[in-house]
């Protein structure tokens, strides 16, 4: 027996959780949400997803043998990447697009910074502000729910920004419809409630932590409650946080590892940055939704935050 | 701090056994941290049970003693658990534990009229070390060169699968607790606390038993003996880390306990010192956790100093799986055998015998800066962004970043989801800082 014996350094014991396990834990509790969009916008939101995912896989397999290093495809986070960017497009997107999206994702975001862990974007959120600012007609077309011919349709953060209405009842939706995700969006952020279910079990399975996705919503939600459209504190708390990608963002998007920081009170900053930069582009910005660009903004901060921020040192005062 | 499967339950329950003594044992001339020994007998020289045989001119050093009598057969190199390879003293065993001369064995009443100079001479005579692993000669942390007012007793043992430590205190509680109350004497300390994690409810029991049942008997000196039940998790028994939460005051960084008024001391070392000064015995012998997947019976074994492994392997076969590791010491901090010919040393407080374990660390893995490391490392360090420091070999910044203040617990390589072997780079800049 002498021979075989394995000699390393110590520890000889490693907890179970490894990259690939925590990856399609990720990917497989998202699905929920994706099966909700395929419900409420059809299979057109189906293709979408699965060229987005296809693009991003096959993405990473050619650049990776390109390079001749290891394909690392199994590991999960292209194929998450690419279920990220379809769930923040509409579902009326030509095809094309989700296909150079998730090459740009992967190629541009990801593997020219040098794979994973070392990319400063979250690259589905870099990819679809790169869609956006090409074709931006595409990206703001939305599909009314349940109908099968695409009735282009604004969503309900978008009539607020155009003035068009002023309050939840002209818009014709009761905030139930909201959670449920009967509204016009990306199609794997308008179902709140499936993205809950997801969210509770990552948290419960230790895969995030509450700090960044509580800071960004209570962030948004309080700030549009005290400075409401219609007055002070009289704003509309629950509509800031079922509309837009606020959810989805939140829970999925800036809780990236690679692209968030280090430290829980460092999260819990970036969340409320994040929060702080939604509200401001929605209430004063071009644009009705800024989750995806608060963001991509806080991630060029993540750098900073990890040097100020830091754990106390034992023994240190 | 993290929670980890414990495999204690193999061996948590199993009295303490004595192993049939082997044919020879190897002593090795460095069992210690210091100076390594020179031998003081010949090839071909009777020994006896318990006969000084190697010594040093230094400062830090602990002499080593004959754990069976019979006949020096050869003086050679050999392996070592921790060094590799070391010069070691090989003994023929007569199996007749002769002795040179009768032990002194000390009354109750004849150890509470030594002094502390004295008890001291008689720890260093012992050649005892701390046996929890660290085999720091004990003579010398007797005496520490500030004044102390607390004794901390470790008998939180949190490494997984050792339970040495579990069933000294089960079985040897009021002998432990003799035992601290010299050290308690020696170092001047008033309050004694002793730190055990609540997985191990028996032993809690037992000696909350001895210290209200019957205080007096080791308090002579007017201590005052508190049990502080501990959350079992890693690295509990971590010296600062138990002084924090057994007292709730942290070491400062770069200092020793003693600068804070404290010494800390584990159980088998203060039962080590019971059996010198109360029984006259040196530390020849002690307790080792057998276990390990591989073996269908685990035992906790009274082993003598310089038995090869495999005779307490042996002892607890057959084996049920061919091992991948033997790993002398616990999971987390031991280290991992390349042959069953290693002997027991003084710090010798478990043997694994391991298959395959599926866990490697992956050598070209990036951090994908989960930060499980940063939230787990109980010191309060950013693991990973000293690895990456390392890997880069800028000494400078994972001196920035604190790395002198890692214990190398090990508990950022066990969370890594990257499989990166962090505390091996952490350890390799901390030599490289050292310089």
């Amino acid at each position: 027996m002498q021979n075989n014996l394995i000699v390393s350094s110590s520890p000889h014991i490693a907890s179970h959780d490894a990259t690939p396990k925590i990856m399609w834990s990720v990917f497989f509790a998202l699905l929920l949400s994706g099966a909700a969009g395929v419900f409420i916008f059809g299979m057109r939101a189906l293709m979408v997803i699965l060229v987005s995912i296809a693009s991003c896989v096959a993405t990473e397999y050619l650049i990776q043998k390109l390079r001749r290093k290891k394909i690392t495809i199994s590991d999960g986070s292209a194929a998450l990447t690419g279920l990220l960017l379809a769930y923040n497009l509409s579902s009326t997107v030509p095809l094309w697009m989700p296909l150079v999206g998730g090459f740009f994702a992967i190629a541009i975001c990801k593997q020219a910074f040098g794979g994973l862990g070392r990319n400063i974007f979250n690259p589905a959120l870099a990819a679809r502000a790169f869609l956006l600012a090409s074709w931006p007609k595409h990206m703001t077309d939305f599909a009314r729910p349940f109908t099968l011919d695409a009735i282009s349709s604004a969503t309900p953060l978008a009539c607020f920004k155009l003035g068009k209405v002023s309050g939840m009842d002209e818009l014709g939706l009761s905030y139930w419809d909201m959670f449920l995700g009967k509204r016009g969006g990306c199609l794997g952020e308008v179902c709140i409630v499936a993205l809950l279910i997801a969210a509770v079990y990552l948290l419960w399975k230790k895969y995030i932590w509450w700090q960044t996705p509580l800071g960004f919503i209570l962030t948004v939600g309080g700030l549009s409650w005290v400075f409401g459209q219609q007055g002070f504190l009289k704003g509309d708390f629950l509509f800031s946080i079922l509309s837009g990608g606020l959810i989805l963002g939140a829970f999925f998007m800036a809780t990236d590892y690679v692209t968030s920081p280090l430290t829980k009170q460092g999260q819990l900053v970036f969340g409320v940055g994040c929060g702080l930069i939604t509200f401001v582009i929605r209430r004063f910005g071009g644009y009705p939704e800024g989750v995806s660009y608060s963001i991509l903004i806080m991630n060029a901060v993540v750098p900073l935050i990890d040097r100020y921020v830091r754990p106390r040192v034992y023994g240190v005062k | 701090m993290v929670r980890l499967e414990e495999h204690k339950q193999q061996t948590e329950h199993k009295a303490i056994e004595n192993l049939p003594m082997p044919q020879r044992v190897y002593i090795t001339l460095s069992q210690h941290l210091g100076k390594v020994c020179e031998p003081l007998v010949k090839v071909g020289d009777p020994v006896f049970l318990g006969q000084k045989i190697a010594a040093a001119q230094a400062h830090v050093f602990s002499l080593v003693y004959s754990s069976v009598s019979g006949k020096v057969g050869a003086i050679q190199e050999w392996p070592h658990p921790v060094l590799g390879r070391c010069k070691a003293i090989v003994i023929e065993n007569d199996g007749l534990d002769k002795l040179q001369v009768q032990k002194v064995a000390r009354s109750q009443e004849e150890v509470g009229r030594l002094t502390p100079e004295v008890i001291r001479n008689i720890v260093f005579e012992a050649g005892i070390v701390g046996m929890g692993g660290a085999s720091f000669p004990s003579h010398i942390k007797l005496n520490p060169p500030k004044p102390v007012d607390i004794l901390v007793i470790n008998g939180a043992e949190c490494e997984p699968y050792l339970t040495s430590d579990s069933r000294l205190m089960i079985e040897k509680a009021k002998e432990i607790l003799l035992g601290s109350e010299l050290v308690a004497k020696c170092v001047g300390a008033k309050d004694v606390y002793i730190g055990i994690e609540d997985n191990k409810p028996e032993a809690i029991e037992i000696i909350t038993h001895q210290v209200t049942k019957s205080p007096s008997d080791f308090a002579r000196g007017g201590q005052s003996y508190k049990l502080k039940v501990l959350k079992s998790a890693y690295p509990q028994g971590g010296e600062k880390q138990l002084i924090k939460n057994v007292l709730g005051k942290e070491v400062p960084s770069g200092k020793l306990p003693f600068d804070i008024g404290v010494v800390v001391q584990n159980v088998a070392t203060c039962f080590a010192i019971y059996e010198a000064v109360y029984l006259g015995k040196p530390l020849y012998e002690r307790v080792v956790t057998v276990t390990g997947d591989c073996l269908e019976s685990p035992k906790n074994l009274l082993a003598r100093i310089g038995t090869p492994i495999k005779e307490l392997i042996d002892f607890c076969g057959p084996r049920s799986k061919e091992p991948s590791k033997i790993i002398m010491g616990g999971p987390m901090m031991g280290f991992a055998q390349f042959t069953d010919q290693v002997p027991v040393i003084k710090s010798t407080n478990g043997v694994l015998v391991l298959s395959d374990t599926g866990y490697k660390t992956i050598e070209d893995a990036l951090c994908i800066r989960c930060s499980r490391c940063v939230q787990e490392c109980p010191v309060g360090l950013m693991p990973c962004l000293i690895a990456m420091a390392s890997q880069k070999e800028r000494w400078d910044l994972a001196n920035d970043h604190r790395c002198m203040d890692c214990m190398e617990c090990g508990v950022c390589s066990y969370t890594c989801p990257q499989k990166i072997n962090l505390v091996q780079l952490i350890k390799q800049a901390k030599m490289k800082v050292a310089r």
